[in-house]
């Protein structure tokens, strides 16, 4: 029986999906717990028509690996995913972190270690997120718009995102939330 | 029951069988024939009730009370009112009614719900297994409920609110597998439970409502003997776990998650000594800690101290230089658990050389051939070994090959369990093991690339699996890969007699494979197949077995709806669920997935919305319950017995001796009703 290539199926749902690729990167489903997330009975490549599916927006040197089979090799998810955060750390893959917007139904995860400096960071959650943050003013924060972008560090604080060096940032930050400007109130540029 | 004694009455249940005549024949001399009506009534009956239950209350093995219960109807009474534990394997074979209708004193419940392929990502998020009708039907029978072990099922917070309410004498909760709680159902479990003695959460998925759940127990001392949360993926309160741990002084088991620093299990174990299972946690720094303290802890004289420690788990973080502060315990391990620490052979082996009681073992395949052939030469006493992925894909370099498996099979001759992910294997290796280690019980081998042939003949695995089924006398479960014809399915069903759960993926070549294995494998329980090319034919070979397996699992085969039907219709006991094929495929009759298992209580109310095939055959109507139910205690009765040497004389199948009289009586009656003999 001939059976689609995984990637037709979740065309309707980009919008919807939870990756871990760079955003807006034309880039295919291929974790299995995306595939579970969407909430469709999952529908697998036979042996016989699997397609070649590209790799995900992770630098990869490597040729397109094969288009994995649901389900295959039999390891839990619970132990794929443990060593997958390992291996993305050994490999020096990146550092991501969570991001929620106030008002945003989803939550999305970012790669910190691609952006270089916080405009590279801002552009990027706001093409994800379709806002604008305004402009960062060291004293007042962000003025010029609703929305504020913060962090959370390895202290449990929640900071305004730019009041730190940029490596000191990427190396305390757990998770990052836009928050609606009318919840900002009290977080100073303080650290 | 010494053979010598016979038993003093006939207890023949109602309605007097005008087989009658038959009974006298039994080899029995001592029975006394009295018809039921008379028997009934008389005042032994009650005696031997009482009697009974004093002894029955003694027998613990779930297949003698299961042989008792079938005796006679008095028998059938007194064991379920005896029984305190009750195991079910499928939560869908009967109903949390029929379980509170037959025993009524239930304190220990062990139950598992989805077949092990949903693991896998095979089966839709929203199948069932729900825990929700047992805890509400349990708690108004149950009061005294006192332990839940369950694995594979779906438990809301409502379900933990609810068991920590009804049950005030709780004591145990132990969730494997499991998934739609978080924190805040521990939370309430934690709080309410007061006699708790043990919580395990085992490889669960638990939320995190982020509720702080350690501060919820109580204040006092605890009753805690094991505490287990190494799958909670949250952080926790430090203080408070300590605060905990101090206060209780029972605690033998602790398995501490990934949020627990090294400095932190410091602290801990210097507070609890007595510990015999440990989880480490992260067994890494917390960065911070790390840079303002002035001194490291001694970390090994902390393990020195725990000098009860025999079970070993967690470096969910390993840093690898901080490995050796384990050496102290090395000595007295029984069980080791690796399996999320990526560590190096040159790493690895200075601990195992010094692991010589290691009876259990689990690891990453980083310590590769290499760090087995260092625990083929030390751990001599190994009972159990399992070799995981570090790159669970099909495609991944396998670090591990047939040379570790030989290794293994060479040294560790007591070896009575395996699962092995590799990438490469031989027929050779294979074969070595089978011959080396007689007391396999379990042999998993998941070649990971698909159909790979023996890497250095090209032949297909058969031979191995083939000297596996063959040269392991007592091999109960299998789990088969790479490139399998046909012959290798033919070896399994001459030689894997007791076989009762196996494993097949992208293997065999037709038919046949499947019914060698239906026909020729008499205590298959559980069968589950993937993506191997078994269709109807298959399917219809195998229906003498249905009814004596727990169930079958078989997705991306060659099944059609209508095969399937036809299973469901002829076995009404069956229920035949189809999942996955979407209405308006191009093959309406494609089944991608078809999930069958035996019922008492036909096809379950709380199906997803997806296509369901559920057959209800119109004769089920026309018997009453109890009948149905002797009907399938007939059948089960039929199993237990089946397998021995069949005798002269007696009813075939079953060693007739004198005190298994009232045995015959059943297996005669249920001939009678035109029961076959099952299976082979």
């Amino acid at each position: 029986m001939e059976k689609v290539g995984v990637c037709d199926e979740f065309v309707n749902l980009k919008a919807t999906e939870l990756r871990l690729g760079l955003p807006g990167t034309e880039d295919v489903c291929q974790e299995e717990k995306e595939m579970v997330s969407c909430g469709k009975i999952n529908k697998r490549a036979l042996p016989e028509t699997e397609k070649e599916i590209e790799s995900t927006g992770k630098t990869e040197t490597a040729s397109p690996p094969k288009a994995q089979i649901i389900g295959w090799p039999p390891v839990r998810s619970f132990r794929k995913n443990s060593i997958q955060a390992k291996k993305n750390e050994s490999e020096g893959q990146g550092m991501y972190v969570k991001v929620s917007m106030d008002g945003a139904p989803y939550l999305r995860k970012i790669d910190l270690t691609v952006y270089k400096q916080y405009p590279e960071l801002m552009k990027s959650l706001e093409n994800m997120f379709k806002f604008s943050v305004g402009e960062y003013f060291e004293r007042e924060g962000y003025k010029g718009s609703d929305f504020v972008p913060t962090y959370e560090d390895k202290d449990g604080d929640w900071m305004l995102v730019g009041d730190v060096p940029w490596e000191m940032f990427v190396s305390s930050c757990k998770r990052l939330r836009i928050m609606k400007g009318s919840e900002v109130k009290g977080l100073g540029c303080g650290v | 029951m010494s053979e010598d004694e016979s038993p003093p009455l006939d207890l023949r249940p109602e309605p007097p069988c005008s087989s009658s005549s038959a009974v006298d024949s039994t080899p029995n001399k001592s029975r006394n024939c009295i018809s039921s009506s008379t028997a009934s009534q008389t005042f032994p009956d009650h005696v031997l009730e009482n009697v009974l239950e004093n002894v029955l209350q003694f027998l613990d093995s779930r297949c003698d009370r299961n042989a008792a219960s079938l005796v006679c109807k008095l028998w059938w009474k007194v064991e379920a009112l005896t029984r305190s534990e009750v195991f079910i394997g499928n939560c869908y074979a009967l109903s949390p009614a029929r379980l509170t209708q037959r025993f009524k004193r239930v304190k220990s419940l062990v139950l598992k719900g989805k077949p092990r392929f949903a693991d896998f990502n095979l089966m839709p998020p929203d199948w069932g297994a729900n825990f929700a009708p047992w805890v509400s039907t349990m708690a108004k029978a149950y009061p005294w409920l006192e332990k839940v072990d369950l694995k594979r099922i779906f438990v809301t917070d409502d379900d933990l609110a609810l068991v920590a309410e009804s049950f005030p004498g709780f004591k145990e909760l132990i969730l494997v597998c499991c998934e739609g709680f978080g924190t805040s159902g521990i939370a309430i479990v934690a709080n309410k439970c007061r006699k708790l003695k043990v919580l395990d959460l085992i490889e669960s998925e638990v939320t995190d409502d982020e509720v702080d759940w350690i501060s919820c127990f109580p204040e006092d001392v605890t009753c805690l003997e094991s505490l287990a949360f190494d799958c909670v993926e949250a952080p926790i309160n430090f203080k408070a776990l300590e605060g905990l741990v101090g206060r209780s002084p029972f605690l033998k088991k602790l398995r501490l998650n990934r949020f627990v620093s090294l400095e932190e299990l410091h602290r801990l174990l210097l507070g609890a000594p007595q510990l015999t299972s440990l989880g480490t946690g992260s067994f890494s720094h917390d960065n911070e800690a790390h840079h303002q303290s002035e001194q490291e802890p001694d970390y090994a004289a902390a393990f020195l101290a725990c000098k009860s420690v025999v079970c070993l788990s967690g470096f969910r973080e390993l840093m690898p230089e901080y490995l050796p502060a384990i050496f102290p315990v090395c000595a007295n391990l029984t069980s080791l658990n690796f399996s999320y620490a990526n560590i190096s052979p040159d790493m690895f082996k200075p601990i195992i050389h010094k692991c010589h009681k290691l009876q259990v073992f689990w690891a990453l395949d980083s310590i590769c051939d290499e760090g087995l052939q260092a625990v083929a030469a030390t751990c001599k006493e190994l009972r159990e070994l399992r070799i995981f992925p570090f790159d669970p894909r099909e495609d991944s370099e396998g670090p591990v090959s047939e040379l570790g498996l030989q290794a293994i099979s060479e040294g560790c001759r007591k070896l009575e369990s395996i699962l092995y992910f590799c990438q490469r294997m031989t027929n050779a290796a294979v074969i070595a093991m089978s011959e080396n280690c007689p007391e396999l019980t379990v042999f998993r081998l998941c070649i990971m690339g698909r159909h790979r042939p023996d890497h250095v003949t090209g032949k297909p695995m058969d031979e191995g699996f083939g000297a596996i089924v063959k040269n392991c006398k007592k091999l109960t479960r299998l789990a088969v890969s790479g490139l399998l014809t046909d012959q290798a399915f033919r070896y399994m069903g001459e030689y894997g007699k007791l076989i009762r759960t196996l494993s097949v993926a992208f293997a065999g070549d037709s038919d046949m494979a499947l019914r060698h294995v239906l026909e020729g494998c008499p205590r298959l329980q559980k069968l589950e197949i993937r993506d191997s090319p078994f269709g109807d034919v298959a399917l219809r070979s195998g229906m003498h077995r249905y009814y004596n397996m727990r169930f079958v699992w078989m997705s991306a085969c060659s099944l059609s709806k209508g095969c399937c039907k036809d299973v469901a219709r002829a076995m009404p006991n069956l229920v035949v669920e189809v999942i996955g094929s979407d209405d308006d495929d191009d093959n309406r009759d494609y089944v991608e997935t078809l999930y069958m298992y035996r019922s008492l209580d036909g096809p379950r109310k709380d199906a997803p919305k997806f296509p369901l095939l559920r057959e209800k055959a119109p004769c089920i109507s026309d018997r009453s319950c109890s009948e149905v139910e002797q009907a399938w205690v007939c059948l089960q009765y039929q199993r237990r017995y089946s397998s021995l040497e069949p005798l002269r004389g007696g009813t075939g199948g079953v060693k007739a001796i004198s005190n298994y009289g009232l045995v015959l009586e059943g297996m005669r009656r249920a001939k009678a009703r035109g029961f076959s003999d099952v299976s082979h």
